[in-house]
């Protein structure tokens, strides 16, 4: 059942949760300037904006995570003010936020049941916890051993534990913010499943993405937030795409101009000899054999579900992990790749899709995370002389508009889109001949996604070898010339993208097991 | 009128790490000094400096060596409590060879001994790294290993006697004066050595990063593998240098008490110094002031006549104070600076980074840095 | 209705296959641990004459009581990723806290109490120290150590001997037991200790926090949990271990001494780690502590029989013994960050 219960913009019922004139400042920022907000029982509301806007200030601001400056906050039309996440939850305001926040090494009835745990002599119960916790895992629709650890299923299902746990408590208003992000295709499916049967019962839920086309097919209501203020509140059917993005960015939209890939010149590179091929490369467990070349100026994007092996190839073509089978070839010159260093040395550089875990250096300027590949190359004997330094960080700090520009800002204090360029530049840097780029886009604000993907097209014009990771298909298929597809770690088809659009690609992916490999001939 | 320069030195000082350990440094010498006028003379007598001073520097040596071979251990995340076995296994090495040798008291048998002595401890630094390094275990209770079968072979090598020795140029080491005794030569090279390695190349700098992030270090082509293995090898040779200069000051090797919790000193020496625990950036400076100040302290008890044991309580007070004032420094700059005034500074029920600033991708931000907000404005303009 | 089963990822592919193994793999260190100590145990049996009976096992439990209780105390902290080097010196300030309070005229009962309110109590502010200005456990308790050792030796730096009657009838008790084995009330104490720390970490919800804060700190905050409350509890909770081992140990010794228990401290890491838990916190069981310092007074028994062997070559033993289960904890349970 899709249909969403339509509400008129002045409804008839009374919103559950209503922030009028709500004020956060932090030193030096405003980060919510006078927000309205109002949430009904039996909705999904979506908040909308760029990162900055104040999207995760509001859900602190109404969850007792942050203090209000201004404004008042309404449960059931009596005001309230939360002091801390654990008198939210008691008023029935359950959040569950983008990295799950459970316990892996407890049992999911545990996870489910923290802190509420039913109790007999004063000892809890241990069997009427897994008898709740069955119970309300069946509700939603999962049949979960709620006597596992929770560690053992993959964040996908951790997810909807962490929705379950906000059920069981019977929350009035459910807060997921950005739920999809580590999800593929049929994890979305599912949990939109189980957000519909959820809203159905009544609750309110508020749904923080910034995936657009998720937004417009789960959402009942939208509420746009730019730069700290509500820009409006919208109806799915109302608001065009176009104007939805306009209301984000405020002004037009220039920036999402389509970016059209000049199809690289098949002819040619029948010839020429690829900057990277590769025979057979495989890992045990992790993906199986793959052939794949990639010549100069190309931009070669990997497209699959999560788990299909993306991310996976990518590290084995950086040497980042051990290949269990294959041959690398770099300039038709057999390479043994047994770390990151040796790809290095032949010119292939690699950007993690986990960019704070695996990408930056957190406690170090702009500065040094530029330079911090180039010197690892000429070892630590061999400092790269100041003048230098300076020089060159300057001119990939303007390059890339990476803000703000004192390069001895320290890179934890950037917003996703900067912290992105600096690994980015980090990378051009050392003038490498194949870019791997894992998700470099993900989780950034529109704007810096724009400059990233024309940045790409541009070296890519330039000669540099480009392979694109990313979950969104449109992405994937309007920046690289070929794509590689890839499902349950096995590469299945390689397609011009001239020749193919995003639902071909899906289908592709989509088809049941045994299906005969495809290859269509570039 | 404070001029706009003074203000600008004061800010500084506050904001440097550096400022309380050197605050608690002057303190105690300036006490030292009240009860001791004497305290800071130094005098020239048979080609030789004597002074308390001189005491302090010399007394401390041993631990401030042990301490600079921490800070990089620390730095990279990592620490080692095996340095006391170390020490106690480089003293019984070296007396037992010199003891053994053809002339146990020639130069040549003293320089025996000695390369054996820090060539094992190299190896002893290889086989912590390997466990830290390769195996990935934790340093803490890789480095435990050592320390607990360490003094069993440290005891094992002198077959549970105390080994005296009776040569010349062994002594030299810990009780020889070159003008300043040896002892203090022999750190402060190190010291500068090692400074000037770290910081004139790049090596300080992708310390630092191997300790933030290890995993992203490795894949930006850092080799992560080796200099988490070459530190522990330097802390381990840093440690044999201080048992050499322990077991050479009383001629002879003691393996049940050489070095007994030397490694408790030196971690608190740079704690004090304001490496943090967690490893990242460093400061060796900070090291040479903390060890300062526990060699001053044990000295200060000493002068005043009280028991030797109870140094420790005064060495208890002075590091929960210094971290205390570099935390609640922490905390007094973020009340300063955050309009919400909490009546219990500390008292927090939620993530207190995450109400410092506006999350963005939930990185935790530090209010200090004011040119990060400006960015929100201009990109949207 | 859909059927989710751990699949999807190679580590739950790989926890999967184990669990068809019919034991989860948290388990199976503690398991690795009783499984040695049996071994251990067998061995010295099969070598010495007189190893095998009922007497050397009580004598394991009788001589080691103290580290039993300093074992189940030191679980609780390392459970939530923390760490406490000051339970020797606790230890060792309880015996001479008791010491000079009975030789000053204090009843038994009161001595008992006082000393017992001072170890929670040390603990506590160690505890808040560590929680409120986010000090690192290891320094701050380092500090607590060097303070309690100091204190110590405030009180005097010679030995005391305890001459109290209640404590010396205490201390001289035995317990019959079917056989003619012979055990101390502080064998029964430890016990209860064990069973008392087992029931409060598997059926309470103080002790279901304390897992959720090794597993994830920041998520059991965000669960509404009373983290701060907990994570000073667990030191208070140490420190009362410590002080009611110092008791113990003072039955032992009958005299209080600065430096008694002098590295106790790294005997119960070791024995906890050897136990099964882990360092970073979140997994471990005190019954695993128990069969670990049970363990490890195994070896130093079969030194002891052995006769000709050094007692040095125990501190070897127990290292190698230690990195044996690390790299086997390691080999098990994958990358710990």
């Amino acid at each position: 059942m899709t249909e969403s219960i339509a509400t008129p913009l002045q409804s008839t019922v009374d919103p559950v949760v209503e922030l009028r004139g709500i004020t956060v400042e932090f030193p030096g920022v405003r980060a919510l300037d006078d927000v309205d907000f109002r949430l009904f029982p039996g909705e999904v509301h979506a908040l909308i904006g760029e990162n900055g806007a104040g999207k995760s200030t509001l859900i602190k601001a109404l969850t007792g995570v942050c203090d209000i400056d201004a404004g008042e906050i309404y449960l059931n039309q009596a005001p309230v003010r939360f002091a801390s996440p654990k008198a939210a939850q008691a008023a029935g305001i359950s959040t569950v936020y983008q990295e799950v926040n459970l316990c892996p090494n407890l049992t999911v009835a545990e996870n489910i049941l923290l802190g509420r745990e039913p109790r007999r002599f004063g000892a809890i119960d241990g069997r009427a916890m897994r008898e709740r916790a069955r119970t309300v895992l069946e509700r939603m629709g999962l049949a979960i051993d709620p006597g596992s650890a929770l560690g053992d299923y993959p964040i996908a299902v951790q997810h909807l534990v962490a929705i379950a746990r906000a059920v069981e408590i019977e929350s009035r208003v459910l807060i997921l913010d950005e739920p999809t992000s580590s999800l593929d295709a049929s994890e979305v499916a599912e949990l939109f499943r189980i957000i519909r049967v959820l809203r159905n019962q009544g609750t309110a839920i508020l749904f923080v993405s910034h995936f657009l086309e998720q937004v417009y097919e789960i959402s009942d209501r939208m509420t746009v937030l730019r730069n700290g203020r509500r820009v409006g509140e919208y109806l799915p059917g109302d608001l065009s795409r176009v104007e939805l993005v306009s209301a984000m960015l405020g002004r037009e939209l220039r920036v999402l101009e389509e970016i059209e890939r000049v199809a690289a010149t098949g002819g040619d590179a029948a010839g020429r000899v690829p900057v990277i091929r590769v025979d057979g490369l495989g890992r045990t467990g992790a993906i199986e054999p793959v052939d794949l070349e990639i010549h100069e100026g190309e931009v070669v994007g990997l497209a699959g579900l999560l788990g299909s092996g993306r991310t996976e190839l990518a590290r084995l073509l950086f040497g980042a992990d051990h290949s269990s089978s294959g041959e690398i070839r770099v300039d038709g010159r057999v390479v043994h790749l047994h770390n990151p260093r040796a790809a290095i040395a032949v010119g292939i550089a690699f950007c993690s899709e986990d960019r704070k875990g695996e990408g930056l250096i957190a406690d170090l300027s702009i500065r040094d995370n530029l330079i911090l590949a180039m010197q690892a190359s000429r070892g630590w004997p061999r400092p790269i002389p100041r003048r230098v330094k300076d020089e060159l960080v300057q001119r990939y700090i303007r390059a890339l508009d990476i803000r703000p520009a004192n390069p001895d800002t320290l890179v934890r204090n950037l917003s996703g889109g900067n912290q992105q360029k600096v690994v980015l530049a980090r990378w051009l840097i050392v003038e490498p001949r194949l870019l791997i780029l894992d998700e470099p886009t993900r989780g950034i604000d529109i704007g810096a996604k724009a400059q990233i993907q024309k940045l790409v097209t541009d070296l890519a014009t330039d000669g540099l070898a480009v392979v694109f990771i990313s979950a969104e298909l449109e992405e994937v298929l309007r920046i690289s010339d070929r794509v590689v597809v890839l499902r349950d770690r096995r590469k299945i088809a390689e397609l011009r993208s001239a020749d193919t659009d995003v639902d071909a690609v899906m289908s592709l992916i989509a088809r049941g097991h045994g299906a005969p490999e495809q290859r269509e001939a570039v | 009128m404070i001029s706009p320069l003074s203000r600008q030195l004061v800010s500084r000082a506050r904001e440097s790490r550096l400022t309380w350990p050197l605050l608690a440094l002057l303190a105690l010498l300036v006490a030292n000094v009240i009860a001791t006028p004497t305290f800071f003379n130094v005098r020239f007598q048979n080609g030789h400096l004597y002074g308390s001073l001189i005491d302090i520097l010399k007394n401390g040596a041993p631990t401030l060596l042990i301490a600079l071979g921490m800070t990089l251990v620390i730095a990279t995340r990592g620490i080692d409590l095996s340095v006391g076995a170390v020490v106690a296994i480089a003293g019984a090495v070296a007396c037992s060879s010199i003891a053994t040798a053809d002339d146990p008291s020639s130069p040549a048998a003293a320089l025996v001994g000695m390369a054996l002595a820090l060539g094992l401890c190299a190896v002893l630094g290889l086989w912590n790294g390997f466990l830290v390094a390769v195996l990935g275990i934790q340093p803490i209770i890789a480095t435990l290993v050592l320390m607990t079968a360490g003094r069993g072979i440290a005891m094992l090598i002198t077959d549970g006697q105390i080994i005296t020795v009776n040569n010349d140029s062994y002594a030299r080491v810990g009780a020889g004066f070159w003008l300043l005794p040896v002892a203090i030569l022999i750190s402060m090279s190190v010291f500068v050595v090692v400074g000037l390695v770290t910081r004139r190349t790049a090596l300080g700098m992708l310390i630092e990063s191997v300790g933030i992030n290890p995993e992203a270090s490795r894949l930006a082509g850092v080799r992560s593998r080796t200099i988490i293995w070459t530190v522990y090898v330097f802390a381990a040779v840093c440690a044999g240098i201080a048992g050499l200069m322990i077991s050479s000051n009383v001629r002879a090797a003691d393996a049940n008490n050489a070095g007994l919790w030397i490694e408790m000193d030196a971690i608190l020496a740079v704690v004090i110094g304001g490496t943090s625990l967690a490893g990242g950036r460093y400061s060796l400076t900070g090291t040479l002031i903390g060890a300062l100040i526990i060699q001053t302290l044990t000295t200060t008890v000493y002068t005043a006549g009280v028991a030797p044991e109870v140094t420790l309580v005064f060495k208890a007070v002075v590091v929960i104070a210094v971290c205390l004032l570099q935390s609640a420094k922490a905390r007094a700059a973020l009340g300063r600076l955050s309009r919400r005034s909490r009546s219990r500074p500390a008292a927090v029920t939620s993530r207190p980074a995450a109400c410092a600033r506006p999350g963005r991708d939930g990185a935790a931000e530090r209010p200090e840095d004011p040119t990060a907000v400006p960015t929100q404005k201009a990109s949207h303009s | 209705m859909t059927t989710l089963t751990p699949t999807g990822s190679p580590r739950a592919a790989r926890a999967a296959a184990r669990g068809r193994a019919l034991v989860p793999p948290r388990l199976l260190p503690v398991i690795a641990t009783f499984a040695l100590f049996l071994l251990t145990f067998g061995t010295g049996a099969i070598r010495y004459d007189g190893f095998a009976s009922g007497q050397v096992v009580a004598n394991l439990f009788i001589d080691n009581a103290f580290l039993i209780v300093l074992a189940v105390g030191m679980t609780f902290v390392i459970l939530t990723g923390g760490i406490d080097l000051s339970v020797g010196a606790m230890l060792a300030l309880s015996t001479m806290v008791a010491a000079s309070a009975l030789q000053a005229g204090w009843p038994a009962p009161l001595v008992i109490a006082a000393v017992l309110l001072m170890g929670s109590v040390f603990g506590l502010l160690m505890g808040a120290v560590i929680h409120h200005f986010e000090i690192q456990p290891f320094i701050v308790t380092l500090a607590g150590m060097f303070l309690a050792r100091g204190l110590c030796f405030v009180i005097s730096v010679e030995s005391i001997s305890i001459r109290d009657a209640t404590f010396r009838s205490i201390a001289t008790s035995v317990i019959e037991l079917p056989g003619g084995i012979t055990i101390t009330y502080g064998v029964l104490v430890a016990l209860a200790v064990v069973a008392v720390a087992a029931y409060v970490l598997h059926l309470t919800r103080f002790g279901r926090t304390v897992y959720a804060i090794g597993g994830s700190e920041s998520s059991a905050r965000l669960m509404g949990l009373s983290v701060g409350w907990v994570k000073v509890g667990v030191y208070a909770v140490n420190g009362f271990c410590s002080a009611l081992a110092g008791l113990l140990f003072s039955f032992y010794m009958l005299s209080g001494y600065g430096l008694h228990a002098v590295g106790m401290e790294l005997d119960a890491i070791a024995a906890v780690v050897i136990g099964g838990t882990l360092l970073a916190g979140g997994v471990g069981y005190v019954f695993g502590s128990l069969v670990g310092v049970l363990l490890l007074g195994t070896i130093h028994t079969m030194i002891s029989f052995e006769g000709t062997l050094s007692s040095w070559w125990t501190k070897i033993v127990i290292g190698v013994l230690l990195l044996v289960f690390i790299v086997m904890q390691r080999m098990i349970l994958g990358r710990q960050t």
